[in-house]
Protein backbone atom coordinates (compact mmCIF):
# COMPACT_ATOMS: atom_id res chain seq x y z
CA UNK A 1 0.00 0.00 0.00
CA UNK A 2 2.78 2.44 0.95
CA UNK A 3 5.99 3.30 -0.92
CA UNK A 4 9.37 2.33 0.57
CA UNK A 5 9.98 5.99 1.33
CA UNK A 6 6.77 6.24 3.36
CA UNK A 7 7.63 3.08 5.28
CA UNK A 8 11.16 4.32 5.89
CA UNK A 9 9.90 7.59 7.40
CA UNK A 10 7.22 5.73 9.37
CA UNK A 11 9.79 3.38 10.89
CA UNK A 12 12.50 5.99 11.41
CA UNK A 13 10.74 9.33 11.73
CA UNK A 14 13.00 12.39 11.92
CA UNK A 15 12.58 15.17 14.49
CA UNK A 16 10.07 13.49 16.78
CA UNK A 17 9.50 15.27 20.09
CA UNK A 18 8.51 18.55 21.65
CA UNK A 19 10.30 21.89 22.20
CA UNK A 20 9.30 23.20 25.65
CA UNK A 21 10.36 26.79 24.86
CA UNK A 22 9.17 26.75 21.24
CA UNK A 23 8.80 30.04 19.37
CA UNK A 24 5.73 28.74 17.60
CA UNK A 25 3.34 25.79 17.99
CA UNK A 26 0.87 24.52 15.40
CA UNK A 27 -1.77 21.89 16.05
CA UNK A 28 -4.08 20.47 13.38
CA UNK A 29 -6.66 17.71 13.08
CA UNK A 30 -8.42 15.97 15.90
CA UNK A 31 -8.23 12.42 17.18
CA UNK A 32 -11.96 11.87 16.82
CA UNK A 33 -11.84 11.97 13.05
CA UNK A 34 -8.41 10.57 12.39
CA UNK A 35 -5.07 12.21 12.76
CA UNK A 36 -3.66 14.90 14.99
CA UNK A 37 -0.32 16.65 14.53
CA UNK A 38 1.56 19.17 16.66
CA UNK A 39 4.58 21.01 15.27
CA UNK A 40 7.04 22.96 17.40
CA UNK A 41 9.50 25.43 15.86
CA UNK A 42 12.52 27.44 16.97
CA UNK A 43 13.30 30.45 14.79
CA UNK A 44 16.67 32.17 14.51
CA UNK A 45 17.50 34.95 12.05
CA UNK A 46 14.34 34.25 10.08
CA UNK A 47 15.21 30.57 9.66
CA UNK A 48 13.73 27.41 11.15
CA UNK A 49 16.58 26.50 13.45
CA UNK A 50 14.81 23.52 14.95
CA UNK A 51 11.58 21.60 14.30
CA UNK A 52 9.98 18.86 16.36
CA UNK A 53 6.66 17.16 15.94
CA UNK A 54 4.29 14.72 17.57
CA UNK A 55 1.68 12.84 15.60
CA UNK A 56 -1.26 10.66 16.54
CA UNK A 57 -2.27 8.88 13.39
CA UNK A 58 -1.70 6.30 10.73
CA UNK A 59 1.54 5.37 8.98
CA UNK A 60 1.01 8.01 6.30
CA UNK A 61 0.39 10.75 8.88
CA UNK A 62 3.62 9.89 10.71
CA UNK A 63 5.65 9.70 7.50
CA UNK A 64 4.25 13.00 6.27
CA UNK A 65 5.09 14.77 9.55
CA UNK A 66 8.60 13.42 9.41
CA UNK A 67 9.07 14.45 5.79
CA UNK A 68 7.71 17.97 6.38
CA UNK A 69 10.03 18.47 9.34
CA UNK A 70 13.02 17.31 7.34
CA UNK A 71 12.17 19.47 4.34
CA UNK A 72 11.59 22.60 6.41
CA UNK A 73 14.51 22.44 8.78
CA UNK A 74 17.03 25.23 8.08
CA UNK A 75 14.73 26.95 5.58
CA UNK A 76 13.65 30.58 5.87
CA UNK A 77 10.08 31.12 7.04
CA UNK A 78 9.14 32.23 3.53
CA UNK A 79 10.59 29.10 1.98
CA UNK A 80 8.88 26.91 4.56
CA UNK A 81 5.52 28.54 3.86
CA UNK A 82 5.95 27.49 0.23
CA UNK A 83 6.09 23.77 1.11
CA UNK A 84 2.79 22.45 -0.15
CA UNK A 85 0.97 19.27 0.60
CA UNK A 86 1.49 18.13 -2.97
CA UNK A 87 5.26 18.56 -2.76
CA UNK A 88 5.37 16.52 0.47
CA UNK A 89 3.35 13.68 -1.05
CA UNK A 90 5.57 13.78 -4.12
CA UNK A 91 8.75 13.59 -1.99
CA UNK A 92 7.31 10.48 -0.35
CA UNK A 93 6.84 8.84 -3.73
CA UNK A 94 3.06 9.28 -3.60
CA UNK A 95 0.32 8.26 -1.17
CA UNK A 96 -2.73 6.04 -1.69
CA UNK A 97 -5.75 8.17 -2.75
CA UNK A 98 -7.63 7.67 0.52
CA UNK A 99 -4.59 8.90 2.44
CA UNK A 100 -4.30 12.28 0.72
CA UNK A 101 -5.83 14.03 3.72
CA UNK A 102 -2.84 12.94 5.84
CA UNK A 103 -0.40 14.70 3.55
CA UNK A 104 -2.60 17.76 3.73
CA UNK A 105 -2.29 17.96 7.47
CA UNK A 106 1.52 17.95 7.60
CA UNK A 107 2.30 21.19 5.81
CA UNK A 108 -0.67 22.84 7.49
CA UNK A 109 0.63 22.03 10.96
CA UNK A 110 4.00 23.54 10.05
CA UNK A 111 2.36 26.64 8.55
CA UNK A 112 0.21 27.01 11.64
CA UNK A 113 3.32 26.92 13.83
CA UNK A 114 4.95 29.61 11.69
CA UNK A 115 1.78 31.73 11.84
CA UNK A 116 1.74 31.27 15.61
CA UNK A 117 5.32 32.53 15.76
CA UNK A 118 4.52 35.54 13.56
CA UNK A 119 1.39 36.41 15.58
CA UNK A 120 3.35 36.26 18.83
CA UNK A 121 6.08 38.41 17.34
CA UNK A 122 3.70 41.04 16.01
CA UNK A 123 1.93 41.10 19.35
CA UNK A 124 5.23 41.83 21.07
CA UNK A 125 5.85 44.71 18.70
CA UNK A 126 2.32 46.12 18.29
CA UNK A 127 -0.32 47.16 20.77
CA UNK A 128 -2.18 44.35 22.57
CA UNK A 129 -5.37 45.15 20.57
CA UNK A 130 -4.21 42.91 17.72
CA UNK A 131 -5.28 39.89 19.72
CA UNK A 132 -8.98 40.68 19.93
CA UNK A 133 -9.15 41.04 16.16
CA UNK A 134 -7.84 37.59 15.43
CA UNK A 135 -10.03 35.77 17.92
CA UNK A 136 -13.15 37.59 16.71
CA UNK A 137 -12.22 36.58 13.21
CA UNK A 138 -12.00 32.95 14.20
CA UNK A 139 -15.40 32.91 15.87
CA UNK A 140 -18.34 32.22 13.62
CA UNK A 141 -16.27 30.38 11.05
CA UNK A 142 -17.07 26.87 9.96
CA UNK A 143 -14.53 24.06 10.12
CA UNK A 144 -14.11 20.79 8.28
CA UNK A 145 -15.18 17.99 10.66
CA UNK A 146 -12.26 15.93 9.45
CA UNK A 147 -9.22 18.20 9.18
CA UNK A 148 -10.38 21.34 10.98
CA UNK A 149 -9.76 23.51 7.90
CA UNK A 150 -11.70 26.79 7.93
CA UNK A 151 -14.40 26.55 5.27
CA UNK A 152 -16.62 29.08 3.56
CA UNK A 153 -20.38 28.69 3.84
CA UNK A 154 -22.21 26.35 1.50
CA UNK A 155 -19.55 24.02 0.13
CA UNK A 156 -20.05 20.33 -0.41
CA UNK A 157 -16.41 19.33 -0.32
CA UNK A 158 -13.52 20.28 1.92
CA UNK A 159 -11.01 21.93 -0.40
CA UNK A 160 -8.15 20.64 1.72
CA UNK A 161 -8.89 17.03 2.59
CA UNK A 162 -11.56 16.31 -0.05
CA UNK A 163 -14.01 14.93 2.50
CA UNK A 164 -17.64 15.20 1.36
CA UNK A 165 -19.62 17.49 3.61
CA UNK A 166 -23.19 18.01 4.69
CA UNK A 167 -24.41 21.02 6.69
CA UNK A 168 -26.60 20.66 9.74
CA UNK A 169 -29.84 22.53 9.09
CA UNK A 170 -30.19 23.17 12.80
CA UNK A 171 -26.85 24.75 13.74
CA UNK A 172 -25.21 25.27 10.36
CA UNK A 173 -22.03 23.36 11.19
CA UNK A 174 -20.45 20.96 8.73
CA UNK A 175 -20.60 17.20 9.19
CA UNK A 176 -19.31 14.36 7.09
CA UNK A 177 -21.68 13.12 4.45
CA UNK A 178 -23.35 9.91 5.55
CA UNK A 179 -23.43 10.79 9.26
CA UNK A 180 -26.83 10.43 10.89
CA UNK A 181 -26.60 13.07 13.59
CA UNK A 182 -24.80 16.41 13.86
CA UNK A 183 -21.59 16.18 15.87
CA UNK A 184 -22.15 19.70 17.22
CA UNK A 185 -25.79 19.88 18.24
CA UNK A 186 -26.98 16.27 17.91
CA UNK A 187 -29.78 17.16 15.47
CA UNK A 188 -30.65 14.61 12.82
CA UNK A 189 -29.03 15.11 9.43
CA UNK A 190 -30.86 14.57 6.19
CA UNK B 1 8.61 -20.00 10.18
CA UNK B 2 8.97 -17.12 12.61
CA UNK B 3 5.97 -14.85 12.59
CA UNK B 4 2.38 -14.87 13.66
CA UNK B 5 -0.71 -14.59 11.48
CA UNK B 6 -3.69 -13.57 13.61
CA UNK B 7 -6.18 -12.27 11.08
CA UNK B 8 -8.14 -15.44 10.46
CA UNK B 9 -11.42 -13.69 9.87
CA UNK B 10 -9.99 -11.70 6.96
CA UNK B 11 -8.53 -14.81 5.35
CA UNK B 12 -7.19 -18.20 6.35
CA UNK B 13 -5.37 -20.92 4.42
CA UNK B 14 -7.58 -23.52 2.77
CA UNK B 15 -6.99 -26.86 4.44
CA UNK B 16 -5.14 -29.50 2.45
CA UNK B 17 -8.04 -31.98 2.64
CA UNK B 18 -10.36 -29.21 1.46
CA UNK B 19 -8.16 -28.33 -1.50
CA UNK B 20 -8.03 -32.03 -2.45
CA UNK B 21 -11.81 -32.20 -2.31
CA UNK B 22 -12.02 -29.21 -4.65
CA UNK B 23 -9.43 -30.08 -7.30
CA UNK B 24 -11.36 -32.80 -9.20
CA UNK B 25 -14.11 -30.32 -10.01
CA UNK B 26 -11.87 -27.98 -11.99
CA UNK B 27 -10.86 -30.49 -14.68
CA UNK B 28 -11.92 -34.15 -14.48
CA UNK B 29 -15.39 -33.53 -13.08
CA UNK B 30 -15.90 -30.15 -14.66
CA UNK B 31 -19.61 -30.62 -15.28
CA UNK B 32 -22.55 -28.30 -14.75
CA UNK B 33 -24.89 -29.74 -12.10
CA UNK B 34 -27.88 -28.78 -14.27
CA UNK B 35 -26.74 -31.05 -17.16
CA UNK B 36 -28.46 -34.39 -17.41
CA UNK B 37 -25.48 -36.26 -18.88
CA UNK B 38 -23.12 -38.18 -16.67
CA UNK B 39 -20.46 -35.42 -16.40
CA UNK B 40 -23.18 -33.07 -15.19
CA UNK B 41 -24.52 -35.64 -12.80
CA UNK B 42 -21.09 -36.03 -11.14
CA UNK B 43 -21.16 -32.31 -10.35
CA UNK B 44 -24.71 -32.58 -9.08
CA UNK B 45 -23.64 -35.39 -6.81
CA UNK B 46 -20.90 -33.18 -5.37
CA UNK B 47 -23.45 -30.45 -4.61
CA UNK B 48 -25.73 -32.93 -2.89
CA UNK B 49 -22.86 -34.21 -0.78
CA UNK B 50 -21.82 -30.69 0.24
CA UNK B 51 -25.42 -29.87 1.10
CA UNK B 52 -25.53 -32.82 3.47
CA UNK B 53 -22.17 -31.95 5.01
CA UNK B 54 -23.23 -28.36 5.76
CA UNK B 55 -26.69 -29.47 6.95
CA UNK B 56 -25.08 -31.74 9.49
CA UNK B 57 -22.82 -28.90 10.75
CA UNK B 58 -25.81 -26.69 11.62
CA UNK B 59 -28.40 -29.47 12.17
CA UNK B 60 -30.91 -28.82 9.42
CA UNK B 61 -32.29 -30.62 6.35
CA UNK B 62 -30.11 -30.56 3.19
CA UNK B 63 -32.88 -28.89 1.19
CA UNK B 64 -32.79 -25.98 3.64
CA UNK B 65 -29.30 -25.02 2.41
CA UNK B 66 -28.97 -22.32 -0.27
CA UNK B 67 -25.46 -21.97 -1.71
CA UNK B 68 -24.32 -18.42 -2.35
CA UNK B 69 -21.00 -16.68 -3.03
CA UNK B 70 -20.14 -14.94 0.25
CA UNK B 71 -21.30 -14.08 3.72
CA UNK B 72 -22.31 -10.68 2.45
CA UNK B 73 -24.49 -12.25 -0.25
CA UNK B 74 -26.10 -14.54 2.34
CA UNK B 75 -26.92 -11.53 4.50
CA UNK B 76 -28.24 -9.56 1.54
CA UNK B 77 -30.44 -12.46 0.49
CA UNK B 78 -31.74 -12.92 4.03
CA UNK B 79 -32.56 -9.27 4.72
CA UNK B 80 -33.78 -8.15 1.31
CA UNK B 81 -35.21 -11.50 0.23
CA UNK B 82 -37.21 -12.11 3.42
CA UNK B 83 -38.40 -8.49 3.64
CA UNK B 84 -39.57 -8.38 0.02
CA UNK B 85 -41.32 -11.77 0.20
CA UNK B 86 -43.13 -10.97 3.43
CA UNK B 87 -44.00 -7.30 3.00
CA UNK B 88 -47.73 -7.96 2.89
CA UNK B 89 -47.48 -8.59 6.64
CA UNK B 90 -45.60 -5.37 7.40
CA UNK B 91 -42.57 -3.31 6.43
CA UNK B 92 -40.58 -2.98 9.63
CA UNK B 93 -37.27 -4.69 10.50
CA UNK B 94 -35.30 -4.84 13.74
CA UNK B 95 -31.53 -5.42 13.84
CA UNK B 96 -28.76 -4.77 16.34
CA UNK B 97 -26.57 -1.67 16.08
CA UNK B 98 -23.45 -3.79 15.58
CA UNK B 99 -24.53 -5.90 12.60
CA UNK B 100 -22.17 -6.43 9.69
CA UNK B 101 -22.21 -3.65 7.11
CA UNK B 102 -23.86 -6.01 4.58
CA UNK B 103 -26.92 -6.16 6.86
CA UNK B 104 -26.95 -2.42 7.58
CA UNK B 105 -26.60 -1.48 3.92
CA UNK B 106 -29.36 -3.92 2.97
CA UNK B 107 -31.63 -1.97 5.31
CA UNK B 108 -30.64 1.27 3.56
CA UNK B 109 -31.61 -0.36 0.27
CA UNK B 110 -34.99 -1.43 1.66
CA UNK B 111 -35.69 2.10 2.94
CA UNK B 112 -35.93 3.18 -0.68
CA UNK B 113 -38.87 0.81 -1.04
CA UNK B 114 -40.79 2.07 1.97
CA UNK B 115 -39.37 -0.27 4.61
CA UNK B 116 -38.38 1.06 8.01
CA UNK B 117 -35.93 -0.34 10.51
CA UNK B 118 -34.96 0.02 14.14
CA UNK B 119 -31.40 -0.47 15.40
CA UNK B 120 -31.32 -2.07 18.85
CA UNK B 121 -28.48 -0.68 21.01
CA UNK B 122 -25.92 -2.91 22.71
CA UNK B 123 -24.37 -2.62 26.16
CA UNK B 124 -20.70 -1.80 26.75
CA UNK B 125 -19.77 -5.48 26.18
CA UNK B 126 -21.60 -5.47 22.87
CA UNK B 127 -24.44 -7.64 24.15
CA UNK B 128 -27.93 -7.31 22.69
CA UNK B 129 -30.51 -7.59 25.44
CA UNK B 130 -33.63 -9.54 24.37
CA UNK B 131 -35.92 -7.08 26.18
CA UNK B 132 -34.50 -4.28 24.00
CA UNK B 133 -35.39 -6.33 20.93
CA UNK B 134 -38.90 -6.82 22.33
CA UNK B 135 -39.26 -3.06 22.90
CA UNK B 136 -38.32 -2.41 19.28
CA UNK B 137 -40.98 -4.73 17.85
CA UNK B 138 -44.09 -3.14 16.37
CA UNK B 139 -47.21 -4.64 14.79
CA UNK B 140 -45.50 -4.06 11.46
CA UNK B 141 -42.26 -5.95 12.27
CA UNK B 142 -41.65 -8.89 9.95
CA UNK B 143 -37.97 -9.68 10.54
CA UNK B 144 -35.40 -9.50 13.32
CA UNK B 145 -31.71 -10.01 12.55
CA UNK B 146 -29.03 -10.30 15.23
CA UNK B 147 -25.63 -11.76 14.52
CA UNK B 148 -24.56 -14.85 16.44
CA UNK B 149 -21.15 -13.38 17.22
CA UNK B 150 -19.49 -10.12 16.25
CA UNK B 151 -16.40 -10.18 14.05
CA UNK B 152 -14.83 -7.05 15.56
CA UNK B 153 -15.34 -7.65 19.27
CA UNK B 154 -16.06 -11.39 19.44
CA UNK B 155 -19.14 -11.05 21.66
CA UNK B 156 -21.55 -13.99 21.38
CA UNK B 157 -25.22 -12.98 21.52
CA UNK B 158 -28.04 -14.67 23.45
CA UNK B 159 -29.47 -16.04 20.21
CA UNK B 160 -31.69 -18.72 21.84
CA UNK B 161 -33.58 -16.09 23.87
CA UNK B 162 -33.95 -13.67 20.96
CA UNK B 163 -35.08 -16.47 18.66
CA UNK B 164 -37.68 -17.76 21.08
CA UNK B 165 -38.97 -14.21 21.60
CA UNK B 166 -39.39 -13.86 17.83
CA UNK B 167 -41.17 -17.20 17.59
CA UNK B 168 -43.58 -16.11 20.31
CA UNK B 169 -44.27 -12.87 18.46
CA UNK B 170 -44.59 -14.57 15.08
CA UNK B 171 -41.66 -12.62 13.60
CA UNK B 172 -39.00 -14.17 11.34
CA UNK B 173 -35.53 -14.37 12.88
CA UNK B 174 -32.26 -14.33 10.93
CA UNK B 175 -28.80 -14.62 12.42
CA UNK B 176 -25.54 -13.74 10.73
CA UNK B 177 -23.32 -16.58 11.91
CA UNK B 178 -20.42 -15.84 9.54
CA UNK B 179 -17.98 -15.13 12.39
CA UNK B 180 -19.39 -17.93 14.58
CA UNK B 181 -19.89 -20.89 12.24
CA UNK B 182 -17.23 -23.54 12.61
CA UNK B 183 -16.05 -22.00 15.91
CA UNK B 184 -18.99 -22.62 18.21
CA UNK B 185 -21.75 -25.27 17.95
CA UNK B 186 -24.87 -24.25 16.02
CA UNK B 187 -28.18 -26.11 16.05
CA UNK B 188 -30.77 -24.27 13.96
CA UNK B 189 -33.57 -26.75 14.63
CA UNK B 190 -33.15 -26.41 18.39
CA UNK B 191 -32.81 -22.62 18.13
CA UNK B 192 -35.87 -22.42 15.92
CA UNK B 193 -34.43 -19.75 13.67
CA UNK B 194 -35.74 -18.99 10.20
CA UNK B 195 -32.48 -18.09 8.47
CA UNK B 196 -28.73 -18.17 9.11
CA UNK B 197 -25.69 -16.99 7.14
CA UNK B 198 -22.31 -18.71 7.14
CA UNK B 199 -19.20 -18.61 4.94
CA UNK B 200 -16.64 -21.30 4.11
CA UNK B 201 -13.56 -19.09 4.36
CA UNK B 202 -14.14 -18.67 8.10
CA UNK B 203 -13.49 -22.33 8.86
CA UNK B 204 -10.83 -23.64 6.54
CA UNK B 205 -12.83 -23.55 3.31
CA UNK B 206 -12.24 -21.45 0.20
CA UNK B 207 -13.42 -17.91 -0.54
CA UNK B 208 -16.42 -17.77 -2.87
CA UNK B 209 -18.67 -20.31 -1.16
CA UNK B 210 -21.20 -19.48 1.53
CA UNK B 211 -24.63 -20.54 2.70
CA UNK B 212 -27.98 -19.17 3.64
CA UNK B 213 -29.86 -21.70 5.71
CA UNK B 214 -33.56 -21.10 5.20
CA UNK B 215 -36.14 -22.97 7.22
CA UNK B 216 -38.48 -25.11 5.11
CA UNK B 217 -41.54 -23.32 3.71
CA UNK B 218 -40.15 -19.83 4.50
CA UNK B 219 -40.92 -17.49 1.64
CA UNK B 220 -37.98 -15.61 0.11
CA UNK B 221 -37.56 -13.40 -2.95
CA UNK B 222 -34.40 -14.28 -4.92
CA UNK B 223 -31.88 -11.50 -5.54
CA UNK B 224 -30.37 -13.24 -8.55
CA UNK B 225 -33.03 -14.26 -11.00
CA UNK B 226 -32.11 -17.00 -13.39
CA UNK B 227 -32.47 -20.73 -13.68
CA UNK B 228 -33.73 -23.35 -11.29
CA UNK B 229 -30.46 -23.58 -9.33
CA UNK B 230 -30.98 -23.73 -5.56
CA UNK B 231 -34.70 -24.38 -6.20
CA UNK B 232 -35.03 -21.06 -7.98
CA UNK B 233 -33.89 -19.15 -4.92
CA UNK B 234 -30.49 -18.22 -6.37
CA UNK B 235 -29.87 -18.26 -10.10
CA UNK B 236 -26.49 -18.79 -11.73
CA UNK B 237 -24.28 -21.80 -12.35
CA UNK B 238 -23.07 -23.16 -9.05
CA UNK B 239 -19.41 -22.71 -8.05
CA UNK B 240 -18.97 -26.47 -7.77
CA UNK B 241 -15.27 -26.65 -6.70
CA UNK B 242 -15.76 -24.04 -3.96
CA UNK B 243 -18.97 -25.66 -2.77
CA UNK B 244 -17.26 -29.07 -2.63
CA UNK B 245 -14.57 -27.40 -0.52
CA UNK B 246 -17.19 -25.78 1.71
CA UNK B 247 -18.75 -29.19 2.32
CA UNK B 248 -15.44 -30.80 3.19
CA UNK B 249 -14.48 -27.93 5.52
CA UNK B 250 -17.86 -28.21 7.28
CA UNK B 251 -17.38 -31.94 7.76
CA UNK B 252 -13.86 -31.51 9.21
CA UNK B 253 -14.70 -28.60 11.47
CA UNK B 254 -17.75 -30.34 12.92
CA UNK B 255 -15.46 -33.14 14.04
CA UNK B 256 -12.72 -30.90 15.45
CA UNK B 257 -14.71 -28.00 16.83
CA UNK B 258 -14.77 -29.02 20.47
CA UNK B 259 -11.00 -29.66 20.65
CA UNK B 260 -10.26 -26.40 18.85
CA UNK B 261 -12.66 -24.49 21.05
CA UNK B 262 -10.99 -25.67 24.26
CA UNK B 263 -7.45 -25.15 23.00
CA UNK B 264 -8.08 -21.73 21.48
CA UNK B 265 -10.00 -20.50 24.53
CA UNK B 266 -6.95 -21.25 26.65
CA UNK B 267 -4.60 -19.47 24.22
CA UNK B 268 -7.00 -16.54 23.89
CA UNK B 269 -7.31 -16.08 27.65
CA UNK B 270 -3.52 -16.13 27.98
CA UNK B 271 -3.26 -13.58 25.21
CA UNK B 272 -5.82 -11.24 26.79
CA UNK B 273 -4.25 -11.54 30.23
CA UNK B 274 -0.80 -10.93 28.77
CA UNK B 275 -1.79 -7.80 26.85
CA UNK B 276 -3.74 -6.24 29.71
CA UNK B 277 -0.91 -7.07 32.10
CA UNK B 278 1.96 -5.74 30.02
CA UNK B 279 0.56 -2.38 28.91
CA UNK B 280 -1.13 0.46 30.73
CA UNK B 281 -4.13 2.23 29.23
CA UNK B 282 -5.37 -0.71 27.15
CA UNK B 283 -8.94 -1.97 27.26
CA UNK B 284 -10.47 -5.25 26.16
CA UNK B 285 -13.35 -4.74 23.73
CA UNK B 286 -16.29 -7.11 23.72
CA UNK B 287 -17.36 -9.54 26.40
CA UNK B 288 -14.65 -11.08 28.61
CA UNK B 289 -16.28 -14.55 28.67
CA UNK B 290 -19.11 -14.70 26.13
CA UNK B 291 -16.76 -14.32 23.21
CA UNK B 292 -15.54 -16.39 20.29
CA UNK B 293 -12.80 -18.81 21.37
CA UNK B 294 -10.32 -17.52 18.80
CA UNK B 295 -11.05 -13.82 19.23
CA UNK B 296 -9.18 -11.18 21.23
CA UNK B 297 -9.76 -7.46 20.65
CA UNK B 298 -8.46 -4.35 22.34
CA UNK B 299 -8.23 -0.60 22.15
CA UNK B 300 -4.75 0.72 22.85
CA UNK B 301 -5.17 4.31 23.98
CA UNK B 302 -3.17 7.24 22.53
CA UNK B 303 -2.08 5.34 19.41
CA UNK B 304 -3.76 4.75 16.10
CA UNK B 305 -4.58 1.24 14.89
CA UNK B 306 -3.12 1.40 11.40
CA UNK B 307 0.27 2.55 12.70
CA UNK B 308 0.10 -0.25 15.27
CA UNK B 309 -0.75 -2.76 12.56
CA UNK B 310 2.16 -1.63 10.34
CA UNK B 311 4.57 -1.63 13.27
CA UNK B 312 3.63 -5.21 14.10
CA UNK B 313 3.70 -6.29 10.45
CA UNK B 314 7.37 -5.32 10.21
CA UNK B 315 7.98 -7.84 12.99
CA UNK B 316 6.09 -10.55 11.12
CA UNK B 317 2.91 -10.22 13.17
CA UNK B 318 -0.27 -9.77 11.17
CA UNK B 319 -3.37 -8.47 12.89
CA UNK B 320 -6.43 -6.32 12.07
CA UNK B 321 -7.82 -3.01 13.28
CA UNK B 322 -11.18 -1.24 13.13
CA UNK B 323 -9.67 2.25 13.25
CA UNK B 324 -10.86 4.99 10.92
CA UNK B 325 -7.46 5.20 9.23
CA UNK B 326 -7.40 1.46 8.55
CA UNK B 327 -10.70 1.55 6.73
CA UNK B 328 -10.69 3.09 3.31
CA UNK B 329 -13.89 4.90 4.23
CA UNK B 330 -11.93 6.71 6.99
CA UNK B 331 -14.67 6.08 9.50
CA UNK B 332 -14.25 4.60 12.95
CA UNK B 333 -15.95 1.25 13.26
CA UNK B 334 -19.68 1.54 14.01
CA UNK B 335 -19.29 -1.45 16.30
CA UNK B 336 -16.74 0.24 18.57
CA UNK B 337 -18.77 3.45 18.68
CA UNK B 338 -21.94 1.47 19.54
CA UNK B 339 -20.14 0.19 22.66
CA UNK B 340 -20.03 3.82 23.81
CA UNK B 341 -16.28 4.11 23.31
CA UNK B 342 -14.73 7.52 22.83
CA UNK B 343 -13.93 7.84 19.10
CA UNK B 344 -10.30 8.70 19.93
CA UNK B 345 -10.02 5.47 21.94
CA UNK B 346 -11.67 3.50 19.13
CA UNK B 347 -8.81 4.68 16.90
CA UNK B 348 -6.46 2.37 18.80
CA UNK B 349 -8.40 -0.75 17.79
CA UNK B 350 -6.47 -4.00 17.56
CA UNK B 351 -8.17 -7.28 16.60
CA UNK B 352 -6.59 -10.74 16.72
CA UNK B 353 -8.32 -13.85 15.42
CA UNK B 354 -6.38 -17.07 15.94
CA UNK B 355 -6.10 -19.92 13.48
CA UNK B 356 -6.83 -23.42 14.79
CA UNK B 357 -3.12 -24.22 14.43
CA UNK B 358 -1.93 -21.18 16.43
CA UNK B 359 0.79 -22.18 18.88
CA UNK B 360 1.67 -20.98 22.34
CA UNK B 361 5.04 -19.62 21.16
CA UNK B 362 3.29 -17.39 18.63
CA UNK B 363 1.26 -15.83 21.44
CA UNK B 364 4.51 -15.35 23.36
CA UNK B 365 6.12 -13.68 20.35
CA UNK B 366 3.17 -11.30 20.13
CA UNK B 367 3.27 -10.47 23.83
CA UNK B 368 6.98 -9.69 23.55
CA UNK B 369 6.62 -7.60 20.39
CA UNK B 370 3.59 -5.48 21.24
CA UNK B 371 4.87 -3.28 24.10
CA UNK B 372 7.87 -1.82 22.21
CA UNK B 373 5.69 -1.06 19.16
CA UNK B 374 3.12 0.68 21.36
CA UNK B 375 5.81 2.54 23.29
CA UNK B 376 7.43 3.82 20.11
CA UNK B 377 4.12 5.19 18.80
CA UNK B 378 3.17 6.66 22.15
CA UNK B 379 6.50 8.48 22.31
CA UNK B 380 5.46 10.40 19.23
CA UNK B 381 1.80 10.83 20.17
CA UNK B 382 0.67 14.28 21.33
CA UNK B 383 -2.25 12.58 23.09
CA UNK B 384 0.10 10.45 25.20
CA UNK B 385 2.16 13.53 26.10
CA UNK B 386 -1.05 15.21 27.28
CA UNK B 387 -2.04 12.12 29.24
CA UNK B 388 1.34 12.02 31.01
CA UNK B 389 1.11 15.75 31.83
CA UNK B 390 -2.37 15.34 33.30
CA UNK B 391 -1.25 12.32 35.29
CA UNK B 392 1.68 14.32 36.67
CA UNK B 393 -0.63 17.20 37.61
CA UNK B 394 -3.03 14.88 39.43
CA UNK B 395 -0.25 13.25 41.39
CA UNK B 396 1.29 16.65 42.17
Amino acid sequence: MYTDKVMEHFLHPRNVGTIPDADGVGEVGNPVCGDMMTFYIKVKDGRLEDIKFQTFGCGAAIAVSSMVSEMAKGKTLEEAMKITNEIVAEELGGLPPHKTHCSNLGADALHKAIEDYLTKKSREMDSPSAESGSSAEKKGKFHCPFCDFVLPENVQLCSRCQVKLIRCEHCGEYNREGEDTCRHCGAGLI
Amino acid sequence: MSGFYADRQAAAPVRTEVLEAMLPFFRENFGNPQSLHSTGQLADKALRKAREQVASLVHCQPEEIIFVSSGSEANNLAIKGLALANQARGKHLVVSAIEHISVLKSLKFLEKFGFQSTLVPVDSFGLVHPEKVEEALTGETILVSVQMANNEIGTIQPIAEISSLCQKKGVLFHTDAVAAAGCIPIDVSRLGIAALSLAADQFGGPKGAAVLYLKKSTKITPLIDGGVQEHGRRGGTENVPAIAGLGKAAELVAREMEDNRLRLTRLRDGLIKGVLGSLEEVILTGHPENRLPHHASFCVKYVEGEALLLGLDIKGIQVASGSACTSKSLRASHVLLALGLDPAVAQGSLVLTLLPETQENEIELFLESLPPVVQRLRQMSPLYTKYLQEKRNVHG
